[in-house]
C-alpha cells in the first residue's frame, strides 16, 4: 500500500489554506493584513494557493506607521503588482494628523501602539468583517492560548477570558453586527516553519533580512538601525556593523541581530542555533512583562 | 547582553526538514505531578526555549518571590492566570527535532477544566498522562485517559513521574502499571505505553536513565519521535466536503469551476468515478488542481481543488464521495456531547450545529444518559449536563448531515453545537 504520509511543512500548508478558504466561506469582508515582513509574504503565497487559479478574494491591507524601511516599500509595491490585487493602506500619521492618535513622547518613541487605532479605524471604515493576520503562538507568551478565529468585539477588543474554543477543523465564524473576527491561519507555525517554507517555495523576501552593513546604535542591547526616527541619547554613537532583521516591524523599534547570514540556508542554519526569540529584538515587547496581553486586548494585531 | 546579538553560524547546507513529519500531542496531569517540569525539559533539552524567554522567567520568579526558576511560568502565559496561579486554557507549545515537529496542547488537569482537555485532545495524535510516583493512579488520571479515548486518541503514553523520589522503583511502577490496565481494559485505546521517568532530574525523558537498568524500553522522546502515526488517518473511505467554490473571474480561466475543501477521509484520483450529496449526481474528477501542477491523487489531510468532467450543481457544504462507498445522510443523529458552557445543555432546546463545511439548525431531542467520567458508569437517572459533563444524546437536524461514526473517521463524525444567541461554541459532539 502506498504511504499516505504529509510533511511537516505540508500539514502546516493545508492546515492554512483550508483556514483561508474558510473565512472567505464564512465572512463577507475580509482583509489580509500585510505588513511585508517574512510572515506576511508567507501568507499571500497561501491565499495565492488556496483560491488558484483564481485571485486571492480580498484586498491587502498596510498599516503604515511612516517609519519604514525603504526596501519593505518597494518590495511591498512589487509584489501587489504581481498579485494583481487591491492594497489598502491605512496611514498612522495620517490617524496622528487628523488627532485620532497622538505621538509618544521621548527618544525612542514608537509607533506600534498607534497601529491599532489607524487598524480600528480602517476596519470600521470598509466594513471588514475578518481581517488576517500573519501571528504565531510561537512568537510570545500572550499568543501562545490565541486561536485561530479570534473574536472582538464591536471596540475591536480582545477578551482573553471570552474566547471560544476551537475543536478538531471546524471554526465558528458567527458574530453579531459590528463585531469581527482577526484569524491566524499561521498560529501553528513556527519561525522555523516560516523560514523553512520560504526556502521550499522559493520565495522572494526584502534585502534587510539578508546580511548587510548598517549603521546602528545599541541602546539596552537592541540594535536600532540609523534613521530619521532615532535620536541618539547622551554618549549613544552609531557604529557600522554586518546584521540582518529578524523581523520587519516599525523601523523605529525593530532590532538587528549581527549575522553573516546571506543565504536563505544560511539564515535557517543560524535560526536553528539560536538562543534568542525573534521578538527579544522588540522593544516594544520589552516594555512590561504583559505587553503584547495589553495591546492585543486594545485591538493591536 | 551584546553577545545575545550575536549568532553563530555552521556551514552545511541541511534540507532534513523536507522529510520531517509532525506529531500532534496533549499533556494531561496536575501542576504537582511536575507537567510544567516535563514540558519545560522537552523544550528545553529541544532548545525551543530561548535565553530571553528563560530570562523573563526568572525575572518574574524572583518579583514573586519563587527561590527556584518556575518553569510553569512559561507556559502560562496570561497575566488573569500568573496572578490566579493557574492555568485556565490551553496553550499550545512546538518544539522540533530532526525527526518530527511537535505541537503540544498543554491542557491544564483541574476537574473543572475538561472542557480544556477535550479541546486539545479533539485534534492529538497522542496523548501524554502523568502519574506521581508516590500516589499512583488516582481519580484524575482515570478521567484523563477516558477523555483520551473518547476522543479517540489513538496512542497514549503513561508516564510515571517523580521516579527519584520512590528509589526508583522497579515494583513501585509495575504496580502502577498492573492498576492503569486494568481500568484501561475498559477503555478503547489501542496503543497504551508506560515509561518511568522524572522530569526534574531528566531520567528517561531525553536520555535514558543510569537509575533504572531494569527499564528495557525508549525514552519519553524517542517514542515521541517514532510513534507511528500514518495509520491514524482514514485512507479507505473518501469524504470530500465543498468548502468553497473557485470560480475565476479571467479570460483565461472563463469555464472554469472548481471544488476546493481539505479531504476528509480516502484517496481521490483523476478519473474516479464520484457522487454529489445531497443531489445525487455521479460524475468523474477530470483534475485535482495545485497552484503548482496537477496533481496524481490527493488524500486527507489536503487541501486542493477538483474539476469535474461534467457541470454539476455543487456548493458549500455538499459532499464529493464514491458511489460504493457512502456515508450515513440522516438527520437523527445519535452523539456523545461534552458540554463546555456555564449554561446547562436544554433537553428540546434548539441549537445551531455545525459539521464539515455544513451548517444546520438542530433540537436536542432526548438526553439518554450522563456519564460519570470517573468511573464510566452511565447515570441514567440524572439527565443534567452542565459544564465539563459527558452525556449521550439524540439530535434532530432541519437538514440531512453526510456523517460517518466518529470511531471511523474523526472528521466526519464530529460537530460543534453553537448557541444561536449570543454565537459562542458550547458543546462538542462525537457522532456514535
Amino acid at each position: 500500500m502506498a504511504s499516505y504520509n504529509l510533511t511537516h511543512l505540508k500539514q502546516l500548508e493545508a492546515e492554512a489554506i483550508y483556514i483561508m478558504r474558510e473565512v472567505a466561506a464564512q465572512f463577507e469582508r475580509p482583509v489580509l493584513l500585510f505588513s511585508g515582513g517574512k510572515d506576511s509574504i508567507v501568507m499571500t503565497r497561501l491565499a495565492e494557493k488556496a483560491f488558484h487559479p483564481a485571485k486571492m478574494p480580498f484586498p491587502l491591507m498596510h498599516i503604515d506607521t511612516g517609519h519604514n524601511f525603504p526596501e519593505t516599500i518597494a518590495f511591498r509595491d512589487k509584489l501587489v503588482e504581481r498579485l494583481g490585487v487591491q492594497l489598502i493602506v491605512g496611514s498612522v500619521q495620517e490617524s496622528i494628523d487628523q488627532g485620532k492618535a497622538q505621538e509618544e513622547k521621548g527618544p525612542n518613541p514608537s509607533r506600534n501602539g498607534l497601529q491599532t487605532i489607524t487598524l480600528l479605524d480602517k476596519i470600521e471604515e470598509y466594513g471588514f468583517d475578518a481581517a488576517f493576520g500573519g501571528a504565531r503562538r510561537d512568537e510570545e507568551k500572550a499568543r501562545a492560548k490565541e486561536r485561530f478565529f479570534s473574536h472582538r468585539d464591536e471596540f475591536g477588543q480582545w477578551d482573553p477570558k471570552n474566547q471560544r474554543p476551537e475543536l478538531w477543523n471546524l471554526f465558528n465564524g458567527r458574530k453579531n453586527p459590528g463585531e469581527h473576527f482577526r484569524v491566524f491561519p499561521l498560529s501553528n507555525w513556527t519561525e522555523m516553519d516560516v523560514w523553512q517554507y520560504i526556502a521550499m517555495e522559493g520565495l522572494e523576501i526584502p534585502s534587510i533580512y539578508f546580511s548587510h552593513e548598517r549603521e546602528v546604535v545599541n541602546r539596552g542591547g537592541i540594535l536600532l538601525a540609523k534613521s530619521e526616527f532615532i535620536t541618539l541619547m547622551e554618549g549613544e554613537e552609531y557604529e557600522k556593523k554586518t546584521i540582518r532583521f529578524r523581523t520587519v516591524g516599525d523601523a523605529s523599534c525593530t532590532g538587528a541581530v549581527e549575522s553573516p547570514a546571506a543565504t536563505l540556508e544560511d539564515i535557517i542554519q543560524e535560526v536553528a542555533s539560536a538562543r534568542v526569540t525573534e521578538r527579544g529584538g522588540r522593544a516594544d515587547d520589552r516594555r512590561s512583562e504583559a505587553a503584547m496581553e495589553d495591546r492585543k486586548k486594545q485591538g493591536y494585531f | 547582553m551584546s553577545e545575545n546579538n550575536t549568532i553563530a553560524k555552521t556551514p552545511e547546507v541541511d534540507n532534513h526538514y523536507l522529510n520531517m513529519d509532525l506529531l500532534r500531542f496533549t499533556t494531561a496531569g496536575s501542576v504537582d505531578d511536575g507537567k510544567s517540569t516535563l514540558i519545560g525539559r522537552l523544550l528545553f533539552d529541544s532548545k525551543a526555549i530561548f535565553e530571553d524567554q528563560i530570562e523573563a522567567i526568572e525575572r518574574s520568579s524572583k518579583q514573586r518571590g519563587t527561590e527556584y526558576v518556575d518553569l510553569s511560568l512559561l507556559t502560562d502565559g496570561l497575566r488573569a492566570e500568573r496572578e490566579q496561579g493557574i492555568t485556565i486554557d490551553v496553550a499550545y507549545r512546538y518544539f522540533a527535532t530532526p525527526r518530527r515537529k511537535f505541537i503540544i496542547a498543554d491542557t491544564p488537569g483541574h476537574i473543572q477544566y475538561t472542557r480544556n482537555m477535550v479541546t486539545g485532545a479533539s485534534t492529538a495524535n497522542l496523548a501524554i498522562i502523568l502519574v506521581d510516583a508516590r500516589h499512583g493512579v488516582v481519580e484524575q488520571t482515570r478521567r484523563h485517559a477516558f477523555i483520551a479515548s473518547l476522543l479517540q486518541i489513538k496512542h497514549l503514553v503513561l508516564c510515571v513521574n517523580k521516579m527519584d523520589l520512590v528509589d526508583y522503583s522497579e515494583e513501585v511502577f509495575n504496580n502502577i502499571q498492573k492498576d492503569f490496565q486494568e481500568f484501561s481494559s475498559k477503555l478503547n485505546v489501542p496503543d497504551i505505553r508506560f515509561i518511568p521517568i522524572s522530569a526534574l532530574k531528566g531520567d528517561n525523558v531525553v536520555d535514558k536513565s543510569k537509575n533504572m537498568d531494569w527499564y528495557n524500553g525508549s525514552t519519553l522522546l524517542y517514542t515521541l519521535e517514532t510513534v507511528n502515526i500514518a495509520s491514524d488517518q482514514n485512507h479507505v473511505d473518501s469524504r470530500f466536503p465543498v468548502q468553497y467554490v473557485v470560480r475565476p473571474q479571467s479570460d483565461k480561466y472563463h469555464d472554469f469551476r472548481g471544488y476546493a475543501g481539505r479531504i476528509a477521509g480516502g484517496v481521490f484520483k483523476p478519473g474516479d468515478e464520484v457522487l454529489a450529496l445531497p443531489s445525487g449526481f455521479t460524475s468523474k474528477i477530470k483534475t485535482i488542481e495545485s497552484y503548482e501542477d496537477k496533481l496524481e491523487e490527493a488524500f486527507a489531510p489536503m487541501s486542493v481543488t477538483l474539476t469535474l468532467e461534467d457541470d454539476i450543481d455543487i456548493s458549500r457544504g455538499d459532499m464529493l464521495v464514491k458511489p460504493n462507498n457512502q456515508p450515513e445522510v440522516g438527520q437523527d443523529i445519535e452523539l456523545m456531547v461534552c458540554w463546555l458552557n456555564q449554561k446547562p445543555l436544554q433537553e428540546r432546546g434548539k441549537y445551531i450545529v455545525q459539521h464539515t463545511t455544513k451548517t444546520a439548525k438542530c433540537i436536542v431531542k432526548e438526553v439518554r444518559y450522563k456519564v460519570n467520567i470517573n468511573t464510566l458508569h452511565r447515570l441514567e437517572d440524572d439527565k443534567n449536563i452542565g459544564l465539563n459533563d459527558v452525556g449521550r444524546i439524540q439530535i434532530r437536524t432541519t437538514e440531512p448531515l453526510f456523517y460517518d461514526s466518529y470511531k471511523k473517521n474523526r472528521n466526519t463524525g464530529s460537530v460543534i453545537i453553537i448557541d444561536q444567541f449570543t454565537n459562542e461554541t458550547i458543546g462538542a459532539g462525537m457522532i456514535i
